[in-house]
């Protein structure tokens, strides 16, 4: 480690002797990192505010909006919907959206790229265009305040991320391996799951943890599809800026924030801890 | 015959997605096609009125304002820190990406809620700008606002495709040019700009559209009376119940968005930004 320091350095030296950095630039690229990031950094120490209106920086300390959260049944009801349609439109989304990209991946032409793009198309959709014609039809077919309407809408929504993320795990795949599976006597499936699963499995998680935090972030569509029987904790926080004026989203943005770093670190230390083995 | 095996079996296996995709986004929007066209029988009087209205034509030219104003914001931003990105050393420039992600992981309404915080009437945000003097800016229920909330979380579209176009320019040429005698400022018109204008193209277009559908932000932090074309679509649907009327005007939405989208694929811009900062965290560690 420390042999290789100064023969790194070396070149950036240099570098910056012919061609250095401008130093309004190094402000500029600042600020614009400060803005990326403020809204994230303001949420943690609003959640500690002791006074009951939205005020920033905060005057007092306290801990009565995680209280307030913790004992209200309409947020901690919100955050269990929010829970379980996350959890299972995220396995929907990943069960169909790995078999989707194992078979894009065997197959070529102009059809099989544009049922990809097909698929993909969720993703460049505007959500309230979506919403609302999700919202009439769901009306009709009585889905609407339903666990299974927002399952579903939900998963259509986690699909294009899992494609994604598979069909690059996919991409370093050799399909070599299959046929010497294949030879050795293994049916298709058996070898789906012992070779193809393990070697593409990162991408499935990946895919699976964006599907999962899609749904538990989704506010449009979960928007319309709301029910005074069942709502999600995004309409729960949409409702307390809205209509009730609820400092307890502060705490409960603080707890979404800390929950979804948390899981977006997961796949990060993974792949750090096979890159070390 | 293998072949033609394990091809009908990929194609089987598409059938799961494309059946939850059939019923939540196809049905449903063919559906509001149908009954734009069709209430009460075949008619064109839904899309004739969007024009004439008066209504939805001054809505979509202020959604349309509103978004050229995030698209330059971005851009003028976006660049400086691209260029900033492909210049710093490999360990600072992983923590440059982080940075601009953390807006897609900050949950929606939590960034919101920071942002109505922050430029509320007597907020941080105005209590800076007093401080230099300026007194009679709003922030909170104007177009001020509702730009710089969604500006944030929209940058991250603008620098990605950006970063994958100025990261590809051989400095060299700019050494060059320098070395033949041009000026920094002549070397960058001439010789990096037209080199990155593919990339600015796309991210210009990919902030612009969408741009165009953003819901919450514009009704938390903007005034109804100054509603962009979400809130006009949502308004019709849920408080009208013109289900007809909605149709039409969510699939010209959609028609324009998806024709901007597809301009913008040209460039090499939508989906691979977007794979981009879904698998970053695989591509670029």
């Amino acid at each position: 480690m420390t042999a290789t320091v100064p023969a790194a350095r070396r070149p950036r030296r240099r570098d910056r002797g012919v061609d250095p950095i401008p130093w309004w630039l190094v402000v500029v690229g600042t600020l614009v990192a400060l803005y990326f990031i403020l809204p994230t950094l303001i949420v943690i120490p609003l959640s500690f505010s002791s006074a009951s209106a939205f005020e920033f920086p905060p005057k007092d300390f306290s801990l009565r909006w995680y209280e307030n959260f913790f004992t209200d049944p309409i947020w901690l009801g919100s955050l269990g919907n929010s829970f379980l349609v996350a959890i299972l439109a995220a396995l929907i989304a990943t069960v169909v959206g790995t078999a989707a990209a194992v078979g894009l991946n065997r197959l070529t032409g102009r059809f099989a790229g544009f049922l990809r793009t097909l698929l993909m198309v969720s993703m460049v959709t505007p959500a309230i265009v979506v919403a609302v014609a999700v919202y009439i039809s769901f009306l009709q077919w009585h889905l609407v305040g339903t666990l299974q309407g927002y399952v579903l809408a939900h998963a259509a929504l986690g699909v294009p991320f899992v494609l994604v993320s598979v069909t690059t795990a996919l991409g370093g795949f050799d399909p070599k391996l299959l046929r010497a599976s294949a030879s050795l006597g293994a049916p298709p499936f058996r070898s789906f799951l012992r070779v193809t699963m393990p070697l593409i499995s990162r991408g499935v998680l990946t895919g699976a943890i964006f599907a999962f935090v899609t749904s538990f972030d989704e506010v449009v569509i979960a928007l319309f599809l709301r029910a005074p029987t069942f709502q999600t904790l995004p309409v729960q926080m949409y409702n307390s800026v809205t209509f009730e004026l609820d400092p307890t989203i502060s705490a409960s943005s603080s707890l979404v924030v800390v929950v979804v770093t948390v899981i977006f670190l997961v796949p990060l230390l993974i792949g750090s801890r096979k890159k070390t083995r | 015959m293998t072949t033609t095996r394990t091809s009908r079996a990929s194609w089987l296996l598409l059938v799961p997605a494309l059946g939850l995709l059939a019923v939540v986004l196809l049905t449903p929007l063919i559906q509001s096609f149908f009954r734009s066209i069709g209430t009460p029988e075949f008619t064109l009087e839904h899309y004739a009125s969007l024009f004439t209205d008066g209504v939805t034509m001054t809505v979509l030219g202020r959604t349309a304002l509103t978004a050229v104003i995030v698209t330059v914001v971005a851009f003028l931003l976006g660049y400086p820190y691209a260029y900033l990105m492909t210049r710093v050393g490999p360990r600072l420039r992983g923590v440059l990406l982080v940075i601009v992600l953390i807006p897609f992981w900050t949950s929606v309404m939590a960034r919101n809620y920071a942002w109505i915080v922050l430029l509320q009437r007597g907020g941080p945000v105005q209590s800076v700008f007093e401080f230099f003097g300026v007194t009679d800016v709003s922030f909170q229920g104007s177009v001020v606002g509702v730009t710089i909330a969604m500006s944030q979380v929209l940058l991250p579209f603008m620098v990605l495709p950006l970063f994958s176009s100025l990261g590809a320019i051989d400095r060299k040429l700019l050494l060059a040019a320098r070395g033949l005698g041009s000026s920094p400022l002549v070397a960058f018109w001439k010789v990096y700009w037209p080199l990155s204008r593919g990339g600015v193209v796309s991210g210009l277009i990919l902030v612009f559209t969408l741009s165009l559908g953003f819901y919450v932000t514009p009704a938390l932090l903007g005034s109804p009376q100054q509603s962009l074309i979400a809130q006009l679509l949502a308004q019709r649907t849920t408080q009208l119940l013109d289900f007809a009327g909605a149709g039409a005007l969510g699939i010209l939405v959609l028609v324009i968005t998806l024709a901007l989208v597809a301009w913008a694929n040209r460039f090499g811009g939508t989906i691979s930004a977007l794979g981009v900062a879904s698998t970053s965290q695989t591509k670029d560690q």
